[in-house]
């Protein structure tokens, strides 16, 4: 226990560190950047993060606001996609909304040249190519022997493709106001306007009042499709509402991200929170707190620069939340697994060099207590500067004292208890080896070095039942056992054939 | 609603159409699944054919058949997974829509991600999603069932942990405790023991046994012929067909079982595959 409390803090203390560092090197490049900005260049960068997520600024107040509102949208419907295995159908419903975009700004443009950009024409014309996109897939999924992934690319080209061909049609119009329309592809926060935040608003109110009342029926349609409709659940229905929630959340995310790129919106965030949590609902509070930050880091750096295009930004941001989640994540991140090996491998380390000591006691017949280096460094077949090594790690965990000289080890009681119990590990081991499953003597041993570590307290009770408290092993050599250890604590109590255990204390 | 479920004074179940006087519809509380002429096909090729059944309550059946006899097919379309092409069914004198709560299903352990983040409770909680309102959530009720049905396969212990750190037939326990937590009368189980350690085997053998002991009717797609034979009541030998029907000990002979899995069907799916070249 105590052991593994040390291994947390130290891994806690270890992961704040390389998230300070991570945080600096990420800090740096702003810094840099600062002085480009060519109307606020005197304003350092404190100043004006802290103007921007304020909404002091009315200028980046929608564009905040907005980022903030899509990011949770996409962070919550995207984890639906990620637990459904359907992260390519975000991608394709995100390029099918174009034609549909560009549909409702050329209607807009025929009702009024001044302002063609009505929000909920766009929100209308985009839900239907979108979804007209996914029928599409579908069909030919149903009347042909292809996959659902090809119909995925093909359809997503072709309504991306139409798209295109449609804005490029309407930038060539002769009248209409087109401002906001190049903005499309790659986003730009700094677009969306007053009607635009209440739409978002709007949506996202919906997704989370909807996620929030069908929970169970979301949860229990993604994992078992075929037991829900067993169950009586609309699996169909229920899917179309994704998709057309889905549909929503592009089309809001649309104005800052861009088309290109607001399937990573929706996949990223997702998945980032998928690697650090085992629970659907806790997924979704993460997806959504890692889309919104993702979303206002995105928008931000992008004001920063001078309104550069956002949604690479925003989706850098995302990816940089995964990034952390793939690295430092408590349980699956590789720093922490690294770290988990490691202590792992070390632990073995001692574990072998007290089991050493134990051998050259008992080789010896327990006569004298202390072992020194150059016995044990024999024993290990290392350097005595290794053994000296092992010996100070030893004393760190308390295992064993080092005598003043530097050059005799002393166990101590809990040291003593630790070299016993793997040793006892080792020898009940491979007695059950050659006894149970009647395999050799001599291949035994090399199984039982592995063993010997993973053992716990109740596989050696059962063992010891198993191989009816056996006293010695197959070479011939006595196996500590539980009930001598304890006995061997108190030198009145000692029994005679308990060798050795007295002359620890 | 065009047509609407009521129950009359009696307590017997009546049917009004089109709003029309109630007209009380025959329940027979005996038969918990009846099916009459049931053909099943999937992109126009028929994979059952012509299939008549009537299951006696009580019993535990065993389905057998070699692979492709339609096996799943015939659980599935018992619960509305897929489309008949012709024929009826009946879950104690009823459509399936109406009595859907007195059915239990256990499908495939591989037709699932175990990745997906949930754990053990989770997924056994869902057993109660059938018996719930839209948007109702589970009450305390409900959990103390879920854990009581994680307690009948063992798996308590195990309530909180992430589905993917279980075992094989660990998995297999906790569908059959999701299964258990629809307290149903009628249990559909498509291979409960493939793919299970020894010890799980034993364990869902004796659960199904309480489970029948208890009056509950038990449908199990079952691989292994040696086993099958030790385990069920009465077997149904099916290869698109019906073969055989009946107790375990008349239908398990050398004949029908050659019948079932020897070559003379094969003119069935050759006939079958012909279908489908015309049709599409």
């Amino acid at each position: 226990m105590k052991t593994d409390v040390r291994t947390k803090s130290s891994a806690l203390r270890f992961v704040c560190r390389w998230a300070a560092l991570v945080l600096l090197l990420l800090g740096a490049p702003l810094c840099a950047r600062a002085d480009k900005i060519g109307d606020v260049s005197d304003i350092n960068i404190l100043d004006q993060a802290i103007r921007f997520f304020t909404f002091q600024d009315p200028a980046v107040r929608y564009a905040l606001i907005g980022s903030m509102l899509l990011g949770i949208t996409c962070g919550l419907l995207g984890s639906f996609l990620v637990v459904r295995k359907m992260a390519l159908v975000g991608d394709a419903l995100s390029h099918a909304v174009l034609p549909g975009v560009a549909a409702a700004f050329l209607w807009g443009i025929a009702r009024d040249p001044a302002a063609p950009k009505d929000p909920l024409a766009i929100l209308v014309g985009a839900t239907i190519a979108g979804l007209l996109g996914t029928v599409f897939v579908g069909l030919i999924k149903q009347t042909t022997r292809l996959k659902e992934d090809t119909a995925l690319g093909m359809v997503l080209a072709t309504f991306f493709s139409v798209g295109v061909c449609l804005l490029t049609m309407i930038q060539r119009l002769p009248s209409g106001n087109k401002s906001g329309l190049d903005k499309f592809l790659f986003g730009q926060a700094a677009a969306i306007s007053a009607a635009d935040v209440q739409l978002m608003a709007i949506v996202t109110g919906v997704a989370i009042v909807v996620l929030l009342l069908f929970y169970k029926e979301f949860l229990v349609t993604s994992f078992d499709a075929g037991f829900a409709r067993s169950a009586g659940f609309p699996t169909v229905l229920i899917q179309n509402a994704l998709m057309m929630l889905l549909a929503f959340a592009v089309v809001i995310a649309l104005q800052a991200v861009g088309v290109v790129l607001v399937s990573a919106m929706l996949i990223t965030p997702a998945a980032a929170a998928y690697l650090l949590t085992d629970r659907m609902h806790l997924m979704l509070i993460l997806a959504a707190v890692f889309g919104l930050v993702a979303g206002s880091v995105g928008a931000f750096l992008s004001f920063l620069g001078n309104h550069l295009p956002t949604g690479p930004f925003m989706v850098l941001g995302a990816s940089a939340v995964f990034g952390g989640a793939f690295l430092f994540g408590p349980r699956h991140g590789v720093v922490a697994r690294w770290w988990r090996q490691r202590s792992r491998a070390r632990r073995v380390r001692r574990e072998n060099t007290l089991k050493s000591i134990y051998h050259v006691l008992e080789q010896r017949e327990f006569q004298g207590e202390g072992v020194s280096l150059n016995e044990l460094a024999q024993r290990r077949r290392e350097t005595i500067e290794e053994a000296k090594q092992q010996a100070i790690e030893l004393q760190r965990y308390q295992f064993a004292t080092l005598q003043e000289d530097g050059d005799t080890i002393f166990l101590t009681p809990e040291g003593w208890e630790r070299a016993c119990s793997i040793v006892r590990n080792h020898r009940l081991w491979e007695l059950y080896l050659t006894n149970a499953a009647n395999i050799a003597v001599d291949h035994v041993h090399d199984d039982a070095e592995k063993i010997e570590h993973v053992l716990g307290d109740e596989v050696v009770r059962q063992l010891e039942k198993r191989l009816d408290y056996a006293t010695k092993d197959p070479h011939g050599r006595l196996i500590p056992s539980v009930s001598d250890l304890r006995k061997g604590q108190s030198p009145a109590e000692r029994p005679a054939e308990a060798v050795g255990y007295g002359r620890r204390l | 609603m065009i047509a609407k479920l009521e129950t009359d004074g009696q307590g017997g179940p009546t049917v009004r159409l089109f709003n029309g006087p109630p007209r009380p519809i025959e329940v027979s509380e005996e038969v918990p699944l009846e099916i009459h002429d049931l053909t099943v096909a999937y992109h126009k090729k028929p994979v059952l054919w012509g299939i008549d059944l009537s299951v006696p309550k009580g019993k535990l059946v065993g389905i057998v058949g070699p692979n492709g006899a339609g096996k799943s097919t015939l659980i599935k379309a018992v619960m509305g997974l897929v489309s008949l092409s012709s024929g009826w069914i009946k879950i104690f004198g009823l459509p399936y829509k109406t009595s859907r709560t007195r059915v239990g299903y256990v499908p495939q352990r591989e037709s699932v991600d175990w990745d997906f983040p949930v754990n053990v409770m989770d997924v056994v909680l869902m057993g109660r999603y059938g018996h719930l309102g839209l948007i109702q959530r589970p009450t305390r009720a409900d959990r103390d069932i879920a854990r009581e049905s994680l307690e009948k396969v063992k798996m308590l212990p195990f309530a909180n942990r992430q589905i993917a750190n279980l075992s094989g037939g660990q998995q297999q326990r906790v569908f059959l405790a999701r299964a258990l937590a629809q307290e149903s009368d009628l249990y559909f189980m498509d291979e409960p023991f493939a793919g299970v350690d020894a010890a799980t085997e034993t364990a869902i053998v004796t659960l199904m046994q309480e489970l029948k002991d208890r009056g509950k009717t038990l449908l199990v797609v079952h691989h292994d012929l040696p086993t099958a034979r030790n385990y069920f009541d009465m077997l149904l030998l099916l290869n698109m067909r019906v073969v055989a029907f009946g107790p375990t000990e008349q239908v398990f002979t050398h004949d029908l079982l050659q019948a079932t899995y020897g070559g003379r069907l094969t003119i069935l799916s050759e006939v079958a595959h012909e279908v489908k070249q015309r049709a599409t």
